[in-house]
């Protein structure tokens, strides 16, 4: 049941004012998750792989397509990368109508701020509020149904792109080339780490993404390779100065076809 | 104990009227006016920092005239409204109608409830998704709403500026038009030049956020 706040407007808010995910809670719709008894231990989510690395000035991220249950695969082309804002983009592992959820919250709370203060957070702040939000999820984590996400953005202070990763908990941790998430994670990040290069260009940094993910969905059965003949391509954000770019299927399709003669 | 002195509504109701009219009148006047593509906003704010004019939700703008900090909180309230009608149901079902009467509603209660009313005028302007409908809202500080057409002007001189712009407004006038309209329109309303704008549009092919400021001397000095 929401209470209806002051008057017809919203005109009183929880101090700072500027969070909607504070006016959710104060109007009594926000999510109320109590922390069970008798959890179960925390176990990693799975079947997901996600992954971001910079460029020179900038940064691409990118994930695959499938959703498991169990052993069956549940859908071919869920989206797990989303532009949070102009200049940055999350991207989720984990149990999916919550992440969504998780995703949704996240990308209104960047807006109001903006529309509210007039003034973009920066990047870092972002980073530390998505962490807040994971943290919130814990009771939700500590049934098995955990949300980890991986954050990219723009942070035009330091003109560069940033990656950060989280753990269950609403751990954050900034990486400082590339970081990964979700069961085939592992095999994402050990291919970046032999194929990252510091001087990379834009494009560089797309083909590179693809083949760690094509590298990945080869061992994890819980990852979905590009499938060329359905048409299921990964989904890739770009980010730099000019702001977030959901790069288009065209160009996607040609470097997934690369990955894929490449693979063995 | 003493006794209150009684007052008759009437003259409560007027002097109230009065108190936040005069408070109204201080300030500077603000116009929109409908352009092919979208609608501008044009405000004379001497002010690069304190903003009248601000985006309220994707294709919703705001602005407000009279105290600031009475605006103000009407503008965050706003956006509040907007951002929970968008998240709890659909982006689809927020719409200037709905927030314009949600703020004649509010000032209203203030109006009669508190004892000093809100010293404000809200304008709030909307355009459809292809940029092709517009649709303008004034709400005044006793909560009166009014649905306006082309142009509106708030303020202490938004008589003066209705007339000129009554005279220069032109069906599928270019942004710099409308411009140079409501530049014309201060001018003569105000008998001098202006301090400084503060401009901003809803613009049908800004993508899912509509809401854009201009710099200074984007349109050039009118």
């Amino acid at each position: 049941m929401i209470e209806k706040p002051y008057g017809p407007l919203p005109l009183d808010a929880p101090i700072p004012g500027s969070s909607f995910t504070d006016l959710l809670q104060f109007i009594g719709a926000g999510p109320a998750v109590p922390i069970p008894t008798g959890s179960s231990p925390i176990s990693a989510p799975e079947g997901t792989t996600v992954l971001a690395l910079r460029f020179v000035g900038g940064v691409v991220i990118a994930g695959d397509r499938r959703a498991t249950e169990g052993h069956l695969v549940a859908h071919r082309r869920v989206k797990k990368v989303f532009p949070a804002d102009n200049y940055s983009a999350v991207a989720i592992a984990g149990t999916a109508g919550l992440a969504m959820d998780m995703v949704k919250l996240f990308q209104v709370e960047l807006e109001h701020y903006e529309k509210i203060e007039g003034i973009r957070l920066s990047l870092e702040g972002k980073a530390s509020f998505l962490a807040r939000l994971v943290r919130n999820h814990l009771p939700m984590a500590l049934q098995g149904l955990g949300v980890v996400p991986l954050f990219a953005g723009y942070d035009d202070k330091e003109a560069r792109g940033r990656v950060y990763s989280y753990d269950l908990v609403g751990g954050r941790y900034e990486e400082t080339d590339f970081g990964s998430t979700g069961s085939g994670s592992r095999l994402a990040k050990s291919f970046l780490r032999t194929a990252y290069e510091d001087d990379m260009s834009p494009e560089d940094a797309m083909a590179t993404a693809i083949n760690a993910l094509v590298a990945a969905s080869s061992e994890d059965t819980g990852t979905g390779g590009p499938d060329l003949r359905r048409g299921i391509l990964p989904n890739v954000v770009r980010i730099d100065a000019g702001g977030v770019v959901e790069v288009a299927d065209e160009t996607i399709f040609p470097l997934a076809e690369h990955a894929m003669d490449n693979v063995r | 104990m003493t006794i209150p002195f009684y007052v008759a509504p009437e003259q409560l109701v007027r002097d109230k009227a009065e108190f936040a009219r005069k408070g109204i009148a201080r300030g500077r006047s603000i116009v929109a006016v409908d352009f092919a593509e979208g609608v501008l906003l044009l405000a004379e704010n001497p002010s690069k920092a304190l903003h009248k004019i601000s985006e309220v939700y994707d294709r919703i703008a705001f602005a407000g005239v009279g105290k600031y900090n009475e605006f103000e909180t009407l503008r965050k309230a706003g956006i509040r409204q907007a951002d929970l009608m968008g998240y709890l149901y659909s982006r689809d079902d927020v719409t200037a109608m709905g927030l314009a009467t949600a703020f004649a509603q509010t000032l209203g209660m203030i109006f009669t409830r508190d004892p000093k009313p809100y010293e404000v005028e809200i304008l709030l302007a909307e355009i459809s998704e292809d940029g092709a409908e517009h649709r303008l809202f004034r709400v005044s500080y006793d909560g009166t709403l009014y649905d306006e057409r082309r142009y509106v002007a708030i303020g202490g001189k938004a008589e003066q500026l209705v007339e000129v712009l009554a005279e220069l407004w032109s069906e599928g006038m270019s942004l710099q038009e409308a411009f140079n309209a409501g530049v014309e329109a201060f001018r003569r309303a105000e008998g001098r030049e202006s301090e400084g704008w503060e401009v901003a549009i809803l613009d049908g092919g800004n993508g899912r956020r509509a809401f854009r400021r201009l710099a200074p001397g984007e349109l050039g000095d009118g």
